[in-house]
């Protein structure tokens, strides 16, 4: 047995020289080590990110100037609705609690693995199946839908496009969040280390916490939701569908009801990855601990309640419009206390200018923009004008991307080392950082003038006036694309023959550094005790 | 225990931490309920009327002896748990055996309470009901579904308690292993059972060298002391889910065939 | 392991059987009561006792009283939120 594997006989033997009862790629596909999950989730929703961009980078050529370019209308309504679908519910939305937060929840909580390690394979599992389900809709039966991403009623029952498979797609992957959910829940209550009070713990954890509890409360409801679609669609039950008495507004209520919260859930991890990058990198602790981590379970709860914001439009009640466009005014207050915080930490700091804090920063930028442009969405006056135009695109790409899209890249920089063991290029990655955030405001910032302007969202085609901000917007696009395959090349090269990477190399003072890079499958030799709080930089814990 | 070489790291045998996660289960089946129970609201606010007259067509005293079964189902959920804990294990065995037969006796009523709406041309799109008035159709369209992934639940209970039934058969018994390595260890030794002073109770013949590993399986007798937690922390958390199956029931009841 | 030896002792066979009598009781009242012609108040007399019935299940049954007080929290928050999602959605259909 034990001649099979590698002689490895040290403590400090790395979890990918772990021996497994199952031979080469089986033994990471049915690996119940969080680490090894935190990586197959990494490396399928770095695959879809690409999948959604060149989507999206068809589009922009699409749309580069009036009249058709490469595709027709019909396809364009498919793609626009694909790249949807597979950045939000293949990448986004998983996110940074599926790939980071599986492989450094345990670390950072001084624990050996999750609460439930199979359920948390059969998570990565039901995932895969989803989106393979996602992908079979788009290649099989009468095409891929055309409905956008979000399958309102009644279109989404009459169309004849495959909405019946892809929307359970999407109710499969519901299931993968949910139990990610209730993982890291039990995860959070259960196994912290001895010592570690809640507020000893690290503010990545508590935007996992609050994250996973939207996991758990709301994702049933879109479930729910596309269930009675199909039923609609196969039975003719009758509950969306006009000419039944049904109500489509109701469609859209349960929908959102989820949807709303569902961006929580991918920005509350994100927003945690930058309160752990900042101290590091400002060689201080964070300003306002308690604050930040009241504001993820605010951000939280306030999120829940306003979802009717993205309805103003639709025919519901102004009564109802007007109580959620208060309730959005309000939900905004615990996102700005983060970013007073953060900025608060930066302040005479002795800021480190590495890639982390580049794309840190870029994050605190870009999504106070898409924070702001969502704060004028949230007044219903303004709304009714900008409704469905390319200003609400701007917004969310802003705060979606810009926000959480940044705050991976940089979890990838921060975390590299520790996960593979080898520290990338850091010219290169700066140099990537440079090009990434040119390219990004050049696509992004024309969407808001556009919206502005009138231009409506889903359109294949426009009037020449909108010409000029959409060239602009889609060189930006291959500027972006440019940079982002500068950053992957740097990493995936370092990966190989990057130098190799100390304990650590950024001087964290959170668990994870603590131990080797990359960690030994137990994560810790012996269970730490825990007496401080996570961002102790005034005595011997900083480097 | 030894973790260097292989992933055998162990997995933490957490018995408050499963039954946090059951909970936290629930609560994604409750919010999946509660999409419809939304509806349902919406619909019989703005369509009383036709909900109070399409509701006749329900038959009460299927509806009141079903829910009296699914009480009753719970009440020997609860009491299997309470048997196991004090080591009865044949009588927790019985109560949960009763518990799976009123689950079936359930889908049993309500195949035949589906069948006879059927039969009369009632189900989703069927000519007769898309005459009626909107309201109507919106009724059954929800009763069907929510009976639907209800008796869908029921019947997913009955199984995941049968299992359960099966493995609480089985248990509890221990599984102690251990493997001499090499020829030398094992040869010329006996498997020994000794008491407390060291008398001999049984012994095996001497091991030659076809013996290459020797494992131990006990089997002992459900006595409260043995019973740990980890035993029956599946039985309670498979009863959490089944009691709110019968607490999904208790709702639909009333708002299904009591508005008459 | 030891964190189990906290919760109090919980219900026995007594208990569990007086829950159930008490659930019949009820049944048999939302039964007569939907009988009797209540108007508008037919519905939520009957969400009511159906509440009431569904409190005796959690308590009892599913051992809610003798859990941490933990527990009951997080009931709380998941029905609050269906509540709330319940009670925001009728802001716009009491008011179209």
């Amino acid at each position: 047995m034990a001649n099979q594997a590698m002689t490895v006989t040290s403590a400090s033997a790395s979890f990918y020289q772990a021996k497994s009862r199952f031979p080469g790629i089986l033994s990471w596909v049915l690996s119940t080590d969080h680490k090894r999950i935190g990586i197959l989730y990494l490396v399928s929703l770095l695959s879809f990110f690409l999948v959604g961009m060149s989507l999206g980078f068809l589009m922009r050529l699409e749309l580069i100037a009036p009249g058709r370019q490469i595709v027709g209308p019909q396809t364009y309504n498919a793609l626009f609705t694909l790249h949807g679908v597979i950045m939000i519910f293949l990448f986004v939305i998983p996110g940074l609690s599926a790939s980071f937060g599986n492989f450094f929840l345990p670390l950072l909580i001084g624990a050996r693995d999750v609460a439930f390690p199979r359920l948390n394979l059969l998570s990565w599992w039901i995932f895969v199946t989803g989106a393979f389900l996602a992908v079979l809709a788009m290649f099989t039966g009468s095409g891929p839908p055309d409905t956008g991403w979000t399958f309102y009623a009644p279109y989404s029952i009459r169309t004849g496009t495959n909405v019946v498979l892809a929307t359970f797609a999407v109710f499969v992957l519901g299931f993968s969040s949910i139990l990610t959910g209730l993982n890291f829940i039990t995860t959070v209550h259960r196994l912290r280390a001895p010592g570690m009070t809640w507020f000893r713990m690290p503010l990545f954890v508590w935007g996992l916490y609050a994250t996973a509890w939207t996991q758990v409360l709301a994702t049933p409801i879109i479930g729910i939701n596309l269930l009675l679609i199909i039923a609609e669609r196969l039975f003719g039950i009758g509950v969306f569908d006009p000419a039944k008495g049904g109500d489509p507004i109701l469609y859209q209520h349960l929908f959102w009801i989820y949807s709303h919260p569902a961006v929580y859930i991918m920005i509350l991890p994100a927003m945690g990855v930058i309160s752990e990058i900042l101290p590091v990198f400002a060689r201080r602790t964070i300003f306002g601990y308690k604050f930040i981590a009241y504001s993820s379970v605010a951000i939280a709860s306030v999120g829940a309640l306003v979802w009717g914001h993205h309805m103003f439009v639709s025919g519901q009640s102004y009564a109802a419009g007007t109580i959620f466009s208060l309730l959005t005014m309000l939900v905004a207050i615990p996102s700005a206390v983060k970013v007073f915080n953060w900025v608060a930490t930066l302040y005479k700091g002795s800021i480190v200018l590495e890639a982390p804090l580049l794309f840190a920063m870029s994050f605190i930028f870009l999504f106070t923009i898409g924070g702001l442009s969502g704060m004028m969405l949230g007044v219903l006056s303004f709304d009714v004008h900008v409704h469905d135009t390319y200003f609400v695109l701007g917004h969310f790409h802003y705060v979606i991307f810009g926000g959480m899209g940044m705050a991976f890249f940089a979890a990838l920089h921060y975390w590299f080392p520790k996960m593979f063991g080898r520290m990338y290029n850091k010219k290169l990655a700066n140099v990537a950082w440079l090009v990434i955030f040119i390219g990004f405001n050049t696509l992004y910032m024309p969407f808001l003038v556009l919206g502005w302007e009138g231009m409506p969202r889903r359109y294949y085609d426009y009037l020449p006036q909108y010409h000029t901000p959409h060239l602009i917007s889609t060189i930006g696009s291959w500027i972006l694309i440019t940079g982002i395959f500068i950053m992957l090349g740097n990493l995936a090269r370092s990966l190989a023959k990057g130098e190799r990477a100390p304990a650590n190399p950024w001087g964290g003072t959170t668990l994870e550094w603590t131990v080797p890079s990359p960690p030994p499958v137990e994560n810790f030799k012996e269970i730490p005790h825990i007496d401080r709080g996570p961002y102790d930089y005034t005595g011997a814990a900083s480097k | 225990m030894s973790a260097t070489n292989g992933l055998a790291v162990g997995h933490q045998r957490d018995y408050a931490g499963a039954k946090l996660g059951m909970w936290v289960f629930l609560f994604t089946e409750l919010m999946l309920f509660g999409g419809m129970f939304i509806l349902y609201a919406v619909y019989r606010t703005t369509h009383a009327d036709d909900f109070h007259y399409a509701a006749g067509e329900l038959d009460t005293l299927v509806g009141t002896m079903n829910t009296l079964i699914l009480l009753t189902s719970s009440l020997t959920m609860a009491l299997s748990i309470a048997a196991m804990r004090t080591a009865r294990k044949t009588v927790s065995i019985v109560f949960l055996v009763l518990t799976i037969a009123l689950g079936i006796w359930f889908m049993v009523n309500k195949y035949f309470e589906w069948g006879a709406k059927f039969e009369h041309g009632l189900y989703p799109n069927s000519e007769l009901l898309l005459q009626r008035a909107k309201g109507e159709i919106l009724f059954f369209g929800l009763y069907f579904t929510m009976t639907g992934l209800h008796g869908l639940h029921v019947f997913i209970g009955v199984v995941v308690l049968s299992v359960v039934a099966i493995k609480m058969a089985n248990r509890p018994y221990d599984h102690i292993a251990f493997a001499g390595e090499g020829r030398d260890d094992l040869r010329g030794a006996r498997l020994a059972l000794l008491d407390d002073s060291g008398r001999r109770l049984w012994a095996s013949e001497p091991m030659d060298d076809s013996v290459k590993e020797v494992s131990v399986r006990v089997k002992y007798l459900p006595v409260p002391r043995r019973i740990r937690r980890e035993d029956f922390a599946v039985l309670e958390n498979a009863g959490l889910y089944w009691h709110l199956v019968d607490i999904i029931w208790i709702f639909l009841f009333p708002l299904f065939y009591l508005i008459t | 392991m030891n964190d189990n030896d906290t919760e109090r002792e919980r219900a026995g066979f007594g208990v569990y059987v007086l829950s159930w009598v008490a659930l019949l009781i009820l049944t048999a009242t939302t039964v007569t009561v939907a009988g009797m012609h209540l108007g508008k108040l037919s519905v939520f007399t009957a969400v009511i006792i159906a509440a009431v019935k569904a409190t005796v299940v959690l308590f009892f049954f599913m051992h809610l009283k003798y859990e941490k007080p933990f527990f009951r929290t997080m009931v709380c928050i998941a029905l609050g939120a269906l509540v709330i999602f319940i009670g925001l959605t009728f802001t716009d259909i009491l008011y179209r």
